[in-house]
């Protein structure tokens, strides 16, 4: 049983109780929601390019658990500054990180306090929820209209037994 | 902030009852994890040593095809079968054996009855009756039925404390109504259904009456005689049997003027290039070979249940009930879903804590050994209904005790400091 400090670090909580990022972005080049049906988390990522085609800014709006939201404010924070193709990569390392294929400790440079949900890993039925914004700023890099959802079958949802 | 206080305030014999707990040395999961609170028992139960060892038994001792073979180890094998078949009749207080079907779940049963009984009677115009407390198992067969025959779909609501009114009986199940099937006990908020009083009114408009019963076999004495209904699903997983055994009880007539769901080996008397002829209820519907073993389980399982006893099972879960609901009711911070009365809620508490998402909950609780079920419990209708997407559900069974409800309440007060910087 993983401890609950693990997951639920004061890093991840004080992205919660006091998010940095959580508000409609009046000037968004995009917008894409990202939904998990069966936990009810429905979060829309906006971003605004700057005219060197780098990422300006990033928030969130929308609601769902502590770790969907905690997850999209710290990714908020790292995305300014990068290319759509770096964003995208970095997208791609946390979902390595959030389902064991890459340690905490490998993921820090690149990740920051983002690396602190590592621990999620072992509990499967909770990666989608850290996974939403990311997926979805993904998606929205590559030009998705329609919401993504990290519900696509591969992990099991919590909310199936009877 | 929460009360330090943990102690619920029980009546002093029956906090002294359920702080005693003679059962937990019957089921080795619970032995060998002494940090564990199990409180997900409405999702599925543990299973005490008499049925594990009686799933080895059969491979062991009795292993061989039932039915199909004419030497005396096949023979072994269907009377070990037939004799769970006797333990489930008993058990809901069948006339006879031959009226319990063998399926693989809850779920199945029900899907049995909407595919032969649903089919058979419902007709453009017609009109399915089920409430809004019920599972997606006994929600989608009728939602996909209704589309297939035309017939319409109902809903029976109860009060926001979750009672059913006579008028709210009488306006929902008229002449239309063809079959009403409902719970018995709500997988969600715990209470007990009126299943007779409904069932006296689909009488009288003429209707069949099917119960859901995967919550209530395990946790109350039921009579089919009683609920006079005509038919009844359940699983023998949340009744300390193994996965993957259920069973639907049938009057023997119904059954036997039903057409078979599957079709294949087993479920027939003879067979000729052009069809076949059914074999005779309740092999009529047990298509391919059954799993044996888990069915003789599931029947050691139930006889475990009736050793206990219905009177002390639910006396002790509605003990545990009162306890985990004045310990939530201590906390102004969690919301508790259902009736106020405690002792309506059979150890089944939906609650949720003010601002926390109930997966970051269950979650938590998991870190401190406790183990609850988060989301919307298969009842997704029901929670909507609610005004809820999801909730937490804590439920209790006769093998937990006072020490599993505190640990929880202490795990609850453990989510509340997290989220206020209090840890």
């Amino acid at each position: 049983m993983a401890s609950p400090n693990q997951l639920y670090t004061p890093a991840l909580l004080e992205h919660v109780q006091h998010p940095d990022w959580n508000f409609e972005l009046k000037d968004a080049t995009c917008s894409h929601e990202g939904v998990n049906p069966s936990c009810g988390d429905d979060l829309t990522i906006h971003a605004r390019l700057a005219n060197d085609g780098t990422i300006a800014e990033v928030s969130w709006t929308g609601e769902g658990c502590a770790v969907s939201k905690g997850s999209a404010d710290m990714m908020a924070d790292l995305m300014v500054g990068l290319t759509p193709a770096e964003a995208k990569e970095l997208c791609v390392t946390f979902g390595e990180l959030v389902r064991g294929e890459l340690s905490a400790e490998d993921a820090e440079e690149e990740l920051d306090e983002a690396a602190c949900l590592a621990s999620i890993a072992h509990m499967p039925a909770r990666v989608k929820c850290a996974e939403l914004a990311w997926r979805t700023m993904d998606e929205m890099l590559s030009g998705a209209t329609e919401p993504s959802s990290t519900e696509d079958g591969l992990v099991p949802s919590a909310g199936d037994l009877g | 902030m929460a009360t330090l206080c943990s102690a619920p305030r029980l009546p002093a014999a029956e906090a002294a009852r359920i702080a005693l707990n003679p059962y937990k040395a019957d089921f080795p999961l619970l032995v060998g994890h002494p940090e564990l609170a199990y409180l997900d028992n409405a999702a599925t139960a543990q299973r005490p040593a008499c049925v594990l060892e009686a799933e080895t038994r059969f491979y062991e001792t009795m292993n061989a095809n039932p039915l199909r073979g004419l030497y005396s180890l096949s023979v072994e094998a269907t009377a070990a079968m037939e004799e769970a078949r006797a333990t489930f009749a008993r058990l809901i207080g069948a006339t006879s054996p031959r009226e319990i079907v063998f399926t693989r779940n809850a779920s199945e049963s029900l899907n049995l009855v909407a595919r032969t009984l649903g089919e058979q009677v419902l007709f453009e115009g017609d009109e399915v009756v089920i409430s809004i407390l019920e599972h997606h198992s006994n929600l989608i067969p009728w939602q996909e039925v209704c589309k297939r025959t035309g017939a319409t779909l109902r809903w029976l609501y109860p009060s926001q404390e979750g009672f059913f009114s006579e008028e709210e009986i009488k306006a929902t199940i008229g002449p239309a109504t063809k079959i009403v099937s409902i719970t018995q006990l709500s997988n969600v908020l715990g209470m007990e259904v009126p299943v007779a009083a409904i069932a006296k009114r689909a009488r009288e408009m003429g209707a069949y009456v099917v119960v859901d019963g995967a919550q209530s076999v395990p946790h109350i004495p039921v009579s089919v005689a009683e609920l006079d209904c005509d038919l009844l699903a359940f699983s023998a997983h949340k009744a300390l049997g193994p996965f993957g055994v259920g069973a639907l009880w049938g009057k023997l007539e119904l059954l036997e003027a039903l057409p078979p769901f599957l079709t294949g080996g087993e479920m027939i008397d003879s067979v000729t290039q052009e069809g076949a002829v059914w074999a005779p209820v309740p092999m009529k519907f047990e298509a391919g070979t059954q799993d044996a073993a888990g069915i003789y389980a599931a029947g050691v399982g139930l006889s475990y249940l009736e050793e206990v006893g219905f009177e002390a099972i639910h006396a002790r879960e509605v003990a545990l009930g009162r306890a985990l609901m004045e310990g939530l009711a201590e906390r102004p911070f969690v919301e508790v879903y259902g009736p106020r009365n405690p002792d309506a809620h059979h150890g089944v508490v939906s609650f949720n804590i003010e601002g926390v998402h109930p997966h970051d909950v269950s979650s938590i609780l998991d870190g401190s050994g406790v183990a609850i079920r988060a989301g919307h419990h298969c009842a997704q209708p029901l929670l909507t209904w609610l005004g809820t997407s999801s909730t937490c559900r804590a439920s209790a069974a006769f093998y937990n005790d006072l020490s599993d409800v505190e640990r929880f309440l202490d795990a609850i007060d453990t989510v509340w400091s997290l989220f206020h910087g209090l840890a």
